[in-house]
């Protein structure tokens, strides 16, 4: 045996070692929120290994997309022509809508809802262990990601950033168990917490009264309340209610209206300012007028 | 830890850490075996004057920060369960390599528990039989693995 190996310190020593830096780590990273920021760093220096492990991918991704039939193109173009046609009509309709919006706004002298900054991310990796429902994207804090950053697909909200690192992010889901989103019933309007149970499936309102109107179906949409997630957005769809007096309770289960467990791309929003402010504080209001006044300009020339 | 082609000890450890980071469809994604574990075994049971339970604290460090769990939590178990290899070598080593695979599977099973409570301790988790599923397929990666590892470490002559 190599003689320097009797010299070092014995494996109960070493253990010893590790497991005290392991409980030093778990307290700090728990229970310090200031930790965040050295996993911001952690996280942007193990992105070339991330990007590593999703070659393979990448490049089956790649593969298909150059490997697919003339004749499921010509399907697919037929039908986004489709699609489109049905969205321009829409948005003719929208643009309507939103300047007379304004106008009842500024009637009403409330801030006019500025337009969000947007942007579209793609998603590098999506976590194996089975106790957290976390994603990796692609931008980080090179593209001013920012943490408890909303983000949203295409049919509803997602997650938010977790750790900004400097080229990807962390994106924790509305699934996961350490995560809740304030709700409010879109038919009428009652708010709700909804967290996550760990179930990719299956989020869970809680402290729901007996008498709180709630019927399979509901549509939950965000209330802008905890000022992280924009007013508005879809989040997820009662699928479960029992009320069973036993119970200090009514027990409500929904499920989420984005497909998280098929997400390819994702949408950051950068709302500028805190969601839900139907009627703000008189002394807020020019900051925001000041603020919002080009925008609108910009979509009055576009009219 | 260079010297003597070490450099491919750390050069397999990478592999294995991408290997439990690689994309998965969701129904394969539960029987994902242990890569990194498995590896470090592997190590601490040939070198294990090279690779002990610092390597492993380290790893479980690295697995944590791709993982995105709290940080120590796989740090912790997966010193632990080396520990157990590297300080019962010379009897492991003594196994066949079917015995050696069951004792791996054992010892997966006990990280894979220690992962459970500490996250149970830290958040309410909640205890599913597809968390031990990834037992099943390292039993079976180990003989393929050891014999695999061994080549690497007899063609570069690593000690």
């Amino acid at each position: 045996m190599n003689p320097i190996f009797k010299h070092g310190p014995s494996a109960q020593h070493r253990l010893v070692l590790v497991l005290f830096c392991s409980v030093l780590l778990i307290f700090f990273d728990h229970k310090m929120d200031s930790f965040d920021r050295v996993r911001g760093y952690l996280q942007s220096l193990v992105s070339p290994l991330q990007y590593l492990a999703n070659a393979p991918k990448q490049a089956m991704i790649w593969a298909a997309e150059n490997l697919v039939s003339r004749k499921t193109l010509m399907a697919e173009n037929q039908q986004y022509k489709r699609e489109e046609l049905l969205f321009q009509q829409q948005k003719m309709q929208f643009i309507i809508i939103k300047q007379e919006n304004d106008r009842l706004r500024s009637l009403l002298a409330s801030p006019l809802r500025a337009e969000v900054k947007k942007m579209v991310v793609e998603i590098l990796s999506v976590d194996s262990d089975p106790y957290t429902h976390q994603v990796v994207i692609n931008r980080g804090a090179n593209d001013s990601v920012y943490e408890g950053q909303p983000v949203l697909d295409d049919r509803g909200i997602v997650g938010q950033v977790l750790h900004a690192g400097t080229t990807t992010s962390r994106v924790i889901l509305i699934a996961d168990l350490t995560h809740a989103v304030p709700v409010r019933i879109r038919r009428n309007g009652i708010r709700l917490i909804v967290t996550g149970s760990g179930r990719i499936d299956r989020l869970i309102d809680n402290n729901v009264t007996h008498s709180t109107d709630v019927k399979v179906g509901d549509l939950l949409v965000t209330s802008g309340l905890g000022e992280k997630y924009p007013e508005g957005y879809p989040v997820a769809k009662v699928t479960h209610v029992v009320q069973d007096e036993s119970r200090p309770f009514s027990l409500v289960f929904s499920q989420p209206v984005a497909q998280i467990d098929r997400l390819r791309y994702l949408l950051l929003l950068w709302p500028e300012q805190p969601a839900s402010v139907f009627s703000s504080k008189p002394n807020m209001l020019p900051k925001v007028k000041s603020k919002v006044s080009p925008k609108k300009e910009v979509v009055n020339a576009g009219t | 830890m260079l010297a003597h082609n070490g450099i491919m000890i750390l050069f397999t450890l990478l592999l294995a850490l991408m290997a439990s980071i690689m994309p998965m469809p969701l129904s394969i994604d539960t029987f994902r075996p242990d890569w990194v574990l498995v590896v470090l075994m592997y190590w601490s049971l040939a070198l294990p004057n090279r690779v002990n339970v610092i390597t492993a604290g380290v790893m479980g460090f690295l697995l944590d920060v791709l993982l995105g769990s709290i940080l120590g939590i796989h740090a912790a178990s997966m010193a632990l369960a080396v520990f157990i290899v590297a300080d019962n070598y010379q009897k492991i080593r003594n196994f066949s390599l079917w015995q050696q695979a069951l004792i791996i599977g054992v010892l997966a099973a006990l990280y894979h528990l220690l992962v459970f409570w500490l996250q149970r301790f830290l958040t309410d988790a909640v205890f599913l039989p597809s968390y031990l599923y990834p037992v099943l397929t390292t039993v079976i990666l180990w003989p393929w693995a050891f014999l695999l590892l061994r080549k690497v470490r007899r063609h570069f002559k690593i000690s």
